[in-house]
């Protein structure tokens, strides 16, 4: 929206200039996003919230000014001619109270339709209008000015000249202005003549009923329509427009006489003709039937800063509030209360202060509660509300009036006391440790989409998955219930832009539908890498990343968690004889491996791509690994090699925990040092050389001892179907 | 013939060098003969194994058998001659690795490299060129969402704040109607939600959808702990909103949330002007304006100085010398209303809540120019973090 200052010092006298007056129209919450000149006039561009639609015209920025500045603001009183009286006033009836609570038309007959003058489209030029006729523009020179939406019907179109407000039957249609057949609903609120439907209520006229340069006589539409049922229409048939706009947000109650004069008098300023009786004016319900108790002490209490009483007034006054003070009798007699006293006695203390009761609508037991909880609220007010504030219900509402009027800025900064203890998130610890190796392992943290192709849902996982009602696209239609799918299209975009050594990593969150219509979240860390482990420089050449690499990296997360028990498990989960999963205590806490090369390739990755999907939940279901301290021997270590062969189906595990079950204590470490295949090892076979390294804490060991552990070892390994080579 | 460490006699210097050249020559012709891995192997152990290799011979022959007052000037040598062994045995391995190899009627040669004398020199008499480039190992960058978020949270924690989330899929009711957005409000058209799909035969408020910011968590945690409470949010968050240059459908916020009794608007200026101060930079300025937030009120906009100019005006503030950075207000009666059975009497206790957006706060702060940039995961961007 767009408002000229021009206009507005028509309404107000300001003595600033155009730079200070947005400013300052935007510190007090009318928004001016920008400043711009167009046609040698300044213009301001308007960011008015919801909340505020009395604000989406001139007259209501007029009205802000003259609270800001505290300068008195011009009434606006339309000038009419006597109406020749009318043979039957028009027929309005409103069969739809809640859809419709006023209804106010006049009756202009023998109009001249023809173009604006040229003040009337310089105006409508602010808002981009080009201007239509006569008494359209009346109509949108009205709203731009005071904001009230109105609508002109060619008169002598309706059927029996009448006006009916009620819901659309279903089967009804209407062309709208927009040359557009729309399909009724009976939940639509539609204006009709004697016999079909003639506007879409507070969104659209129709078209058969529209101005046109043929038209004489027209009847002039000021009314109140409900915001929801408005809002519901508009959306559901996919409409916009500047009066929706108004109607969905409140209009103005009171407003509708006084649109319904001005869009007449400029009609008859710019279209002759003569104006017909008085205006009928239907009223189906009231609005605004109640006023808001203002507790001094609750303006202190919510500001935190003490605001002087005639300031308080002041800015109300000028919004166009009107401000009662509780009288003192009233008071003292409220202030005499006391908790103690019989329900008779509170019964007539609230007698006493009936006028708060039946303002504020509170029941006599509400009020009691709010004087004894607070007794020493100070002054207070009794307020009555405009008709175009909808926004403001309650004495939270005014005080906010009367902070941003007075000026944030002016309020003092303060720190809140506070005593208590800080409480981090569950597992902010084990997640901080998690990431911390990560990062220094090399991988970067990345953010994938969250959301996912249904094919890679099904691909990537087995949960029944979360599918999106309005999805951004059909690459993106479920909720991702596996974190590799982003990754592997993040190891894409980087391998396509020249990158080949990429190593990423996230924490995230999945999600899956574990029964119909509930939804369950779990958090994943998803490591990817592919290319070079190491690089190739002058030092040394490349090594290319391996599964040994990717299971490093894991064992190096996992050992920063107790998990008894820590095993690695063959798994066919991304390619078969590729992949591993880690077991703790019977619980699986990560997966990993090579991608398939198939997957790979149908995802035009040319690498060998590594994947690891660590279950969160469950790994921080373990202990972060308390460090424990062992004494540092000062006897020293004897290595011992051992060179086996061994048919390929024996696994290291099983050499490992054949030498562990042998329960040599010396014994610190036994490792594979090296392993062949080929060569002079037949098929089928591959040839190890294993190191055992002892040490005692309390002695040097003597060459008896590690022969005789030497032997244990080499016994047990030909249990396994070790052959020692010499 | 090949060679076989002698036992020295004389241990004069004369005696010591003509020992060690003997030792270097055969070094060098054994290495020479090296012309494939296994080869390569029996040369290495032939030189360094422990037991009876080359170097443990003339520890033993040279070193252990020397007279005292010649302990020092042989044990020099030793060492010399064992970083020398190890350096061309490794040389050697390299090369072998590396070096093309050619078929012959012999079988498969290794080509002598050019630079063969030159690793003899390096081993025997190492000058580094120590303006090549070190070998460094790769480090993980933070993501710069996350780092910005974790300082955001910081800050906070700093200031008594506890750590709280919630969930991604949320319920119509704590994203919208517990936070005072009635159901067809216009300001709910702002948050251009994203829902979950089948939940038509749902009341509305239990329909799922997923959060369109982190303000549910506000609920949760008051239903969860009684009044008084201090808590900071961080979160992920989804809209509706076409990916370009400044819109993602997902982004991070983080959410704050402070109730007791006697807290007031004051208190939120001079909480949050504390907060930017510690997050920009003790100069940083703040400036409060009204705003429309439903589940606050009074509710502001908070615009701080401009890091960049300090307030004189440039580019990134578009010549205000000001940069908006998040929405904050006093918590409205309303949402009191919803919890008001743990504790939450709206005539008794107050509260504050501020809300920021971390993408753009990082745009600001790094000067990126694409919010697109966070969702790649291109190493390119990301390694600028580290």
């Amino acid at each position: 929206m767009r408002i000229s200052p021009t206009w507005l010092r028509e309404f107000v006298d300001l003595k600033v200039n155009e730079t200070q007056l947005a400013d300052e129209l935007t510190l007090a919450g009318v928004a001016v996003e920008s400043v711009k000149e167009m046609d040698g006039q300044t213009l301001f561009e308007m960011e008015i919230g919801t909340n505020r639609p009395d604000a989406m015209c001139h007259y209501g920025v007029a009205r802000e000014c003259s609270a800001i500045y505290d300068i008195a603001l011009k009434p606006i009183a339309p000038k009419l001619p006597k109406a020749k009286p009318a043979a039957i006033p028009v027929p309005v009836e409103i069969q739809d109270a809640k859809g419709c609570a006023r209804y106010t038309v006049r009756v202009v007959r023998n109009v001249k339709i023809a173009p604006s003058p040229a003040k009337i489209l310089a105006r409508l030029k602010i808002d981009d209008h080009g201007g239509i006729n006569n008494v359209v523009d009346a109509s949108n020179y009205t709203l731009m000015e005071i904001g009230h939406p109105t609508h002109a019907f060619d008169l002598d179109k309706l059927e029996g000249g009448k006006i009916i407000v009620r819901r659309a039957r279903a089967g009804e249609t209407l062309k709208t202005l927009d040359d557009v057949v729309r399909k009724l609903d009976p939940e639509d609120l539609i204006i009709a003549d004697a016999v079909r439907p003639v506007a879409l209520a507070g969104i659209m006229g129709g078209m058969d009923s529209a101005i046109s340069s043929a038209t004489k006589n027209i009847l002039i539409e000021s009314a109140w329509f409900d915001p929801v049922t408005v809002r519901k229409t508009a959306r559901r048939l996919g409409m916009h427009t500047d009066a929706s706009h108004i109607f969905e947000r409140g209009a103005d109650w009171g407003g509708t006489g006084l649109a319904c004069d001005r869009v007449a008098e400029l009609v008859l300023e710019t279209a002759g003709g003569e104006l017909e009786g008085e205006p009928v004016d239907v009223v189906a319900r009231h609005l605004v039937t109640y006023s808001i108790w203002l507790r001094r002490s609750e303006i202190q209490r919510h500001l935190g800063q003490e605001i002087p009483e005639a300031t308080v007034t002041r800015i109300l006054s000028r919004l166009g509030f009107k401000l009662t003070a509780v009288t003192p009798a009233t008071l003292d007699a409220l202030k005499k209360l006391d908790p103690a006293d019989t329900p008779e006695q509170k019964q007539a203390v609230v007698i006493a202060a009936g006028d708060i009761a039946k303002a504020t609508g509170l029941a006599s037991e509400q009020i009691m509660a709010i004087i004894a909880a607070s007794k020493n609220w100070g002054p207070s007010w009794m307020v009555d509300l405009p008709t175009w504030r909808l926004d403001v219900e309650r004495e939270i509402d005014l005080i906010e009036e009367i902070a941003r009027i007075y000026g944030y800025n002016k309020f003092a900064n303060t720190l809140p006391a506070f005593s208590g203890g800080v409480v981090e998130l569950l597992n902010a610890d084990k997640q901080a440790k998690a990431r911390a190796l990560l990062l220094a392992l090399g991988y970067n943290e990345a953010i994938a989409p969250t959301f996912i192709s249904q094919a890679d849902a099904t691909a990537f996982s087995g949960s029944a998955v979360v599918p999106l009602a309005n999805p951004l696209s059909e690459e993106q239609s479920v909720m991702r219930s596996s974190l590799v799918p982003g990754m592997l299209n993040m190891l894409a975009w980087n391998l396509n832009r020249g990158t080949s050594d990429v190593r990423l990593f996230e924490i995230g969150h999945v999600f899956s539908a574990p029964a119909e219509e509930t939804t369950a979240q779990a958090t994943m860390l998803c490591l990817g890498a592919t290319g070079n482990a190491i690089s190739p420089s002058v030092h040394g050449a490349a090594r290319a990343y391996s599964f040994f690499d990717v299971k490093g990296d894991i064992e190096t997360l996992l050992a920063a968690f107790e998990l008894p028990g820590l095993k690695f498990e063959p798994t066919d989960r991304y390619h078969q004889g590729h992949g591993a999963r880690a077991v703790a205590d019977g619980v699986v806490v990560a997966e990993f491996g090579q991608l398939h090369p198939d997957v790979a390739a149908a995802r035009k990755l040319k690498q060998e791509i590594y994947i690891a999907e660590i279950y969160l939940d469950h790994l921080f279901q373990f202990l972060l690994r308390s460090p424990r301290y062992q004494p540092l021997s000062r006897y020293p270590a004897v290595d011992r090699d051992f060179s086996f062969s061994f048919s390929d189906s024996v696994r290291f595990e099983q050499i490992q925990s054949a030498i562990h079950a042998l329960n040599i204590a010396e014994l610190q470490s036994f490792q594979p040092a090296e392993i062949f295949r080929g060569g002079s090892v037949p098929q089928g076979k591959y040839s190890v050389l294993l190191r055992a390294q002892f040490q005692s804490a309390d002695r040097t060991l003597r060459d008896d001892e590690v022969a005789q552990w030497s032997a244990r070892i080499i016994k047990a390994l030909e249990a396994l179907g070790g052959i020692l080579r010499s | 013939m090949a060679y076989t460490v002698p036992k020295l006699e004389d241990y004069s210097a004369a005696a010591l060098d003509k020992a060690v050249e003997e030792l270097k020559a055969a070094l060098y012709q054994e290495a020479d003969a090296v012309s494939n891995e296994n080869k390569w192997k029996e040369f290495r152990d032939r030189w360094m194994a422990r037991k009876n290799g080359i170097l443990t011979q003339i520890n033993d022959l040279w070193l252990k058998a020397a007279p005292g007052s010649a302990k020092r000037e042989v044990g020099a040598r030793v060492n010399q001659l064992k970083t020398g062994v190890a350096s061309i045995v490794e040389a050697k391995h390299a090369l072998a690795l590396n070096a093309p190899v050619t078929f012959t009627s012999q079988g498969i040669e290794i080509p002598r490299a050019k630079d063969w004398e030159s690793f003899r020199k390096l081993a025997t008499d190492p000058v580094l060129d120590i303006t090549l480039p070190g070998i460094r190992r790769p480090l993980g960058a933070e993501h710069p969402v996350i780092k910005t978020m974790n300082e955001i949270v910081s800050v906070f924690r700093a200031m008594g704040y506890s750590v709280a989330d919630g969930p991604e899929i949320e319920t119509d009711y704590y994203n919208f109607e517990s936070l005072n957005f009635p159901p067809n409000h216009p300001a709910r058209d702002t948050q251009d939600t994203i829902f979950i799909s089948g939940q038509e035969k749902k009341q509305q408020r239990d329909r799922l959808l997923l959060r369109t910011h982190t303000s549910p968590v506000q609920i949760h945690t008051m239903e969860k702990h009684p009044p008084p409470i201090r808590v900071v949010v961080p979160g992920k968050v989804h809209r509706a909103d076409t990916a370009d240059a400044t819109h993602s459908p997902i982004f991070h916020q983080v959410e704050g949330l402070a109730v007791d009794t006697n807290i007031t608007f004051c208190d939120l200026k001079g909480t949050l002007d504390h907060a930017m101060k510690a997050l920009f930079g003790s100069s940083v300025k703040t400036r409060f304006y009204p705003s429309f937030f439903p589940f606050t009120e009074p509710s502001a906009d908070v615009q701080i100085t401009c890091f960049k100019c300090g307030g004189k005006g440039c580019r990134l503030c578009k010549m205000s010398g000001w940069i908006e950075l998040l929405g904050c207000g006093m918590v409205d009666p309303n949402v009191f209303n919803f919890v008001e059975s743990n504790g939450y009497d709206a005539e008794k206790v107050s509260g504050f809540a501020f809300g920021m957006g971390v993408e753009r706060i990082t745009m600001l702060k790094y000067g990126i120019d694409d919010i697109q940039l966070f969702y790649q995961g291109d190493v390119r961007f990301l390694e600028q973090f580290a």
